[in-house]
């Protein structure tokens, strides 16, 4: 028997086998392949959704739990009328992504850390921002988790040497 | 650093407009219309590489792929600032992987040997192509190559004799001087008459004039869009998931294909008994391979399934009794026969050992290629770093003719050497899979697979030995090294001393290396930059001001470590138990230095607590995106010098997955600060020289702070008290 639950404000159902992990069934089975297959282990990160709000990794979780539930990935992170979230805009002023396959899960933590903490200090973006990132854009991470949440610290403009 | 940025923003908006993201890829279609352009359509083309449409809109072909540097949008400027362009015209498309867009190919045609009357004959002058041509075969993105080569010496030179080919056709049709008429956005203008034309409608024509092989580039000053904080034209599409990879790829009725290969590499299937596997609901084939047996199902977790079910025996090849510890301790006999004697002339000598481990790439998109056989053509989609050597590989895995053999690529989720060419047993899989079936088949590998069948950096023992004259300096080098790699003899030392001597000693085992983000200079730019570092103590100096000992005043690498020493305070007191560590390294034409401050954690560990880092790269394309790359390498550099080793036993990788190869975390990264200095230098790389002085520069900042050397890659918590 199908499973039905809400995926990005619509009701869907998945109809293979309940043990399969939720990532598989957003990618495969919905074709929403924002959602990243990095480890398959609860260890990177790229995976990350919100089921009813929470951040998940969806990699180890069974369809089957999702039941009834409400899940979000990166693709139903923008408004009805197409306007970015204000994480990912903040995504785009600070220019985070380099390869950016980390970057949906990164963002996905991001927005829940938000929702929890409202202005997260260094030391919750520390705590929560587990997600693995290999080619090292955690410096511009945490700058636009400030961003988002009106806390980039303002700083005077100073002329660098060189190019500025 | 977040300051310099927001100061190029606010310079940025200025020059670049509204239309900043008006910049974009193109989709399969248009790719498919590149090829037909220099095959057929050649109106407006301009030797295929950059195409100007009579709606105005500027095409770039590039061959380059995007695994995450920005390259695309660095060759947008490049070009877009000779031609005059509008920006909001701009489009780079991937180019196909054909013969017709390698890069050796345009490198052949500037040495002069393509068919004769190619409109890219002669374009540029040899010097440039030759080089481009030894550093790039077919289309490699690697080496730190695609903005100052594709870019700076092919993009670039072709926009500018394009642009003075539209000029001239102006020229001729309004009866003009040349030299009466200017271009800007798109746009050429005879001031004195008021009239202007569109490049659009100049084009077609002036694509078929001669081309200017040695155009006129613009001076510094006149630079519209090189050297401005350009946002990146892949972004947009990468915080919101519609960002295509390779494993994203998918067509209707596609299987999905996972694999296990023989832990130890070289050992074949021996047997496995596939009923367990075809029990599992959704598994529709098992195959066996030479060396690795593969499940075939209607979706990767049905195929994983599978998989795991299965009892696979293999064998060993012969290499059971390969380990770490033995591989070092043949490295370090070789280096001990190979090295020879050392003259110290009467100088004192310094001599120690460092050794430095396999590492794996860890890119976040594990290999994922898709292929569909039909009607005797084979179709294959994927990230690569070398699209045209996949197709190659492709067409030989499946006994085809390149010409019924095409590869699409797609974006790659990180590249950092592992997806370059070599690296072809997924592609051997994927075709193999997909010649015996009627379904498109898609292989996956499981991260676990990838950590133990990668191509990994090279492991490396060294011994380094120098003499101290009573002059405070250096009077003779030796460096003596073992690994198994493509270069001969280690790197050269930055430094003027007044003799070197580079030994090389040839070490092989069953398991395979690769470029590994930076290559060489990543492992031996820890060993110089650390020896450097206790030659200057053995010499009682202070470590910067030793190392400006054996550099020329005003050199490049001395005006980095002046910049980074100053930026970060060197010399001025610090707490008890953190210390600053300095060092510099040259690689793909660009010279780093870092400083490194540190104290330890609880547990042993560096705290890493800030890098300044400043960098000599010539002229800057993208200060944004520079900035980027430079970050990257560092946090990469400080993740596998405090972290990361690959291991073997009984001749097999050890570690499978992020739990025991751990990446530095988001916590464990310090505050970074970077500084671009102003240079006439030729334009250098960026996506890899950030990388290579951050190992040096940690190890010598953790002597500082506890007097304990480290000089065996990775730290971990060696400098516990
Ligand atoms: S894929 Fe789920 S945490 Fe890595
Ligand atoms: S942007 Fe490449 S892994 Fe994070």
């Amino acid at each position: 028997m199908a499973i039905t639950a809400t995926v990005n404000g619509k009701p869907v159902s998945f109809t293979g086998e309940p043990d399969t992990p939720l990532l598989w069934a957003v990618r495969e089975e919905l074709g929403l392949t924002g959602t990243k297959f990095g480890c398959g282990i609860a260890a990177c990160g790229a995976c990350s959704v919100h089921v009813d709000g929470e951040l998940v990794r969806s990699c180890s979780l069974p369809v089957s739990e999702v039941a009834g539930k409400a899940v979000t990935t990166i693709e139903g992170l923008k408004g009805a009328d197409g306007t970015l979230h204000a994480v990912q805009q903040a995504w785009i002023d600070i220019q985070v992504p380099q390869c950016g396959y980390c970057q949906s899960g990164q963002i996905m933590a991001a927005v829940a850390l938000i929702k929890r903490a409202g202005k997260p200090s260094h030391d919750q973006i520390d705590e929560v921002m587990t997600n693995l990132c290999r080619c090292g854009t955690y410096p511009r991470i945490r700058e636009a988790i400030l961003k988002a949440t009106g806390q980039a610290a303002e700083k005077a403009p100073s002329a660098a040497m060189g190019d500025a | 650093m977040g300051v310099k940025r927001r100061a190029f923003l606010i310079g940025g908006a200025a020059v670049i407009g509204g239309g900043i993201f008006a910049l974009q890829y193109g989709d399969y279609a248009a790719r498919r219309d590149g090829l037909a352009l220099t095959k057929r359509d050649k109106a407006g083309s301009f030797t295929g590489w950059l195409r100007i449409g009579e709606d105005d809109r500027v095409t770039l072909y590039s061959p380059h792929i995007d695994m995450g540097t920005g390259n695309a949008t660095a060759l947008a400027q490049l070009a877009a600032d000779e031609l005059d362009a509008d920006w909001d015209k701009m489009t780079v498309e991937q180019a196909p992987a054909d013969e017709a867009f390698a890069n050796a190919w345009l490198g052949k045609g500037f040495i002069g040997d393509v068919a004769k009357g190619s409109a890219v004959l002669g374009l540029v002058p040899h010097s440039i192509y030759s080089l481009m041509a030894r550093k790039l075969v077919g289309q490699i993105t690697g080496g730190s190559s695609a903005t100052r080569f594709t870019g700076q010496q092919g993009f670039r030179v072709l926009a500018a004799s394009a642009r003075a080919a539209l000029v001239d056709e102006a020229a001729a049709r309004l009866g003009v001087a040349a030299g009466e008429l200017t271009t800007a956005r798109g746009i050429v203008t005879h001031a004195k008459s008021g009239k202007s034309l569109r490049y659009g409608e100049l084009a077609v024509a002036a694509a078929k004039r001669d081309l200017n092989p040695e155009p006129k580039l613009k001076a510094a000053g006149d630079l519209v869009y090189i050297g401005k904080p350009v946002p990146r034209i892949d972004v947009p599409s990468k915080v919101d998931g519609s960002a295509k990879y390779g494993i994203d790829f998918a067509l209707p009725d596609m299987r999905v294909a996972t694999v296990m290969a023989a832990p130890s590499r070289g050992g074949k299937l021996e047997s496995v008994d596939a009923a367990p596997a075809l029990a599992i609901k959704g598994v529709e084939k098992v195959v066996k391979f030479d060396n690795a047996v593969a499940v075939v199902a209607r979706g990767y977790w049905a195929a994983l399934t599978g998989l795991r079910a299965l009892d696979p025996k293999f064998g060993d090849g012969g290499h059971g009794g390969v380990n770490t510890k033995a591989m070092y301790a043949e490295q370090e006999k070789l280096v001990k026969d190979k090295a020879g004697a050392f003259d110290a002339k009467g100088g004192k000598l310094v001599e120690l050992s460092y050794r430095a481990p396999f590492l794996h790439h860890m890119m976040m998109e594990p290999f994922a290629l898709t292929a569909h056989h039909k009607d005797g053509k084979l179709q294959v989609w994927g990230g690569m770093q070398d699209p045209l050597a996949t197709r190659k590989a492709a067409a030989q895995a499946a006994g085809l003719s390149q010409d019924d053999v095409m590869f699409h690529p797609m974006l790659l989720g990180g590249g950092f050497g592992r997806k370059l060419p070599g690296e072809n047993a997924v592609i051997e899989q994927v075709v193999k899979l997909a010649m015996e079936s009627p379904w498109p088949v898609k292989v996956i590998w499981p991260r676990e697979e990838e950590v133990r069948h990668g191509t990994y950096r090279p492991q490396t023992a060294m011994t380094l030995k120098a003499s101290l004259g009573t002059d405070g300096k250096v009077s003779s080098w030796q460096s003596t090294c073992a690994q198994d790699a493509q270069l001969e003899a280690g790197m050269a030392p930055l430094y003027a001393f007044p003799a070197i001597e580079q030994n090389h000693a040839k070490h092989k085992s069953n398991i395979a290396v690769a470029s590994w983000r930076s290559v060489e200079a990543s492992q031996h730019g820890f060993f110089h930059e650390s020896f450097i570092d206790e030659l200057a103590h053995a010499a009682g100096a202070d470590p910067l001001e030793f190392r400006k000992r054996h550099l020329a005043a005003g050199s490049r690498a001395a005006r980095v470590l002046d910049a980074a020493a100053k930026a970060s305070g060197w010399g001025s007191p610090l707490p008890q138990g953190t210390g600053r560590g300095i060092a510099v390294v040259e690689s793909f034409g660009t010279v780093c230095a870092h400083v490194v401050q540190v104290s330890l954690r609880d547990n042993g560990y560096p705290r890493v607590e800030k890098v300044w880092a400043a960098v000599d790269c010539g002229q800057v394309v993208n200060p944004l995106n520079a900035e980027a790359q430079v970050m990257g390498g560092i946090v990469m550099g400080l993740s596998a010098a405090i972290h990361e080793e690959i291991t073997v036993d009984k001749g097999a990788v050890v570690q499978s997955s992020f739990p025991d190869y751990p990446l530095l975390t988001l916590a464990e990264t310090p505050e970074i600060a970077i500084e671009f200095v102003q240079s006439d230098a030729p334009m250098g790389g960026l996506g890899e020289p950030g990388l290579p002085p951050a190992a040096p520069a940690l190890a010598n900042a953790l002597f500082a702070a506890t007097g304990k050397r480290v000089r065996q890659l990775p730290i971990r918590d060696q400098a516990k008290a």
